[in-house]
């Protein structure tokens, strides 16, 4: 990959720093009075997700980092490893537990997800903002008791435990947000 | 006065880097700034001088700069920085901008914000607070950079409102100003800044005149230059010529007009007070 100088920083561009591939959210450039110039960067690592602040003088350069995304369709876990397909050219891809972390409460076969390479492996797997899950577990419904704004723990398909209100049962479909964990609507 | 912009040659300073162009086979530079032309008319007998006109810098652009910008710069015989500093508020005052203003020494900045003062601290401490407050290393770096790095991000931010005049800044610092030793025995350049609500807005100085100094000053730039991995701009022979003969004893300013606009319209994107700024490669307005 190419180098990037401080002058062709932006947000999107994906670098490596310290080792790793992050993402550029912002850059402000400072320059006081007749003074060396510098560039103010924020950037999120794309491995842990930490948002970094780092000050570099103006002209210094990064690496690129070979990032890209592409929406694969989530096919099966194997138990070690979470498949992805290109739905256009049907390329595989695996992931391991560390990339999947806790989307896997979130994936469903079949699904369509966005899947970011670094170096042409998966880096990060993103599901849609909204999901639909079938209810595997939870306690019986209490009739007529959609007003009082009660909650319960609810088990869905992907193993994920979320609250839900109390009118539901045990085989209904909700639609959850994949971002906060909560549960929006019934499907 | 009307100078012009494409000169013979650039400034030297190692942080303000000309646009260079070839003009019928000969390499010509646009002008950062009228000074050298300036300093030429000074030195044969111009008496006071103003330009308001186009300037050009080679930076990055940014909601507070542009490569193409509006300067107002002048020249005032036998005047210190008291009396220039006065001037410009009264023009300030004079365009409703704000009818006060503060001045505050560099030095005491530092003592207030960062607890030390910048011309008697040891290099390793202000690479260390450099360091610290960048989240990067600037073990390799000198004084001034390092100076530069904790001004605009721990104290540039924190300025009072209003109009500011920060003034004696750090003898390592002093582009083309003249030198003295300030109060508590440091030499500072007789140099400052004006701020208005955190934006700078001028920089002047007392016109260094002595030529002997040019020359050294010059030779340092073009040092600095080379460590960069800079070009090395050719020196001004007619400037020095100039200087030679003699500049007389003044006091100079050069005013962002953009910016000053920018403020007047209560603006915070320099682009929008031009009629086609310049927005990078995502332009589609220029």
């Amino acid at each position: 990959m190419s180098n990037y100088s401080t002058n062709e920083f932006r947000s999107g561009l994906k670098v490596i720093l310290d080792g790793d591939p992050c993402s550029i959210l912002e850059n402000e450039f400072v320059k006081p009075g007749k003074g060396q110039a510098f560039s103010r960067v924020r950037l999120r690592n794309l491995k842990s997700g930490r948002v970094w602040d780092k000050t570099f003088k103006s002209g210094e350069s990064l690496e690129g980092a070979d990032v890209t995304e592409c929406d694969m369709q989530y096919l099966y876990n194997d138990g070690d490893y979470w498949h992805f397909m290109e739905p256009d050219t049907f390329n595989q891809h695996q992931a391991d537990k560390t990339v999947i972390g806790d989307t896997g409460l979130w994936l469903r076969e079949q699904d369509i997800v966005m899947v970011t390479l670094y170096n042409g492996s998966p880096l990060l797997i993103t599901p849609a903002n909204h999901v639909e899950l079938e209810i595997i577990d939870t306690d019986p419904g209490l009739k007529g008791d959609t007003a009082q704004g009660g909650t319960k723990p609810a088990t869905l398909s992907t193993g994920a435990i979320i609250k839900v209100p109390l009118f539901l049962n045990i085989g209904e479909v909700v639609k959850v947000d994949t971002r906060t964990g909560q549960y929006i609507s019934r499907a | 006065m009307d100078v012009p912009l494409l000169g013979k040659t650039g400034v030297t300073d190692p942080f303000i880097d000309c646009f260079e162009l070839n003009v019928n086979g000969e390499t010509r530079y646009l002008q950062s700034s009228p000074e050298y032309f300036m300093k030429r008319l000074l030195a044969s007998g111009s008496g006071p001088i103003y330009f308001l006109g186009k300037a050009f810098r080679a930076e990055e652009v940014s909601s507070k700069h542009q490569p193409e910008f509006t300067i107002l710069e002048w020249y005032r015989l036998d005047f210190d920085n008291n009396q220039l500093m006065k001037e410009i508020a009264d023009l300030m005052n004079m365009l409703k901008i704000s009818n006060s203003y503060q001045s505050i020494r560099y030095a005491d900045l530092f003592k207030k914000y960062i607890r030390i003062n910048p011309h008697e601290a040891r290099l390793e401490d202000l690479q260390k607070i450099a360091s610290t407050v960048s989240d990067a290393s600037f073990f390799e770096e000198d004084r001034s950079v390092c100076l530069d790095l904790i001004f605009s991000m721990c104290i540039e931010p924190q300025l009072p409102k209003g109009l500011v005049f920060i003034y004696d800044y750090p003898a390592c610092q002093s582009a083309l100003a003249k030198q003295k030793k300030d109060h508590e025995g440091n030499y500072v350049a007789q140099r400052f800044e004006l701020y208005l609500d955190n934006l700078e807005l001028a920089n002047g100085y007392v016109e260094l005149i002595d030529f002997d100094e040019h020359i050294a000053r010059f030779a340092k730039d073009q040092l600095i230059r080379e460590r960069l991995g800079k070009k090395i701009i050719p020196l001004d022979y007619n400037l020095l010529e100039s200087l030679k003969y003699g500049l007389p004893a003044c006091a100079g300013v050069a005013i962002g007009i953009d910016r000053l606009i920018m403020k007047l319209m209560d603006l915070n994107d320099i682009s929008k007070v031009m009629s086609f700024g310049y927005t990078g490669v995502d332009s589609n307005n220029d």
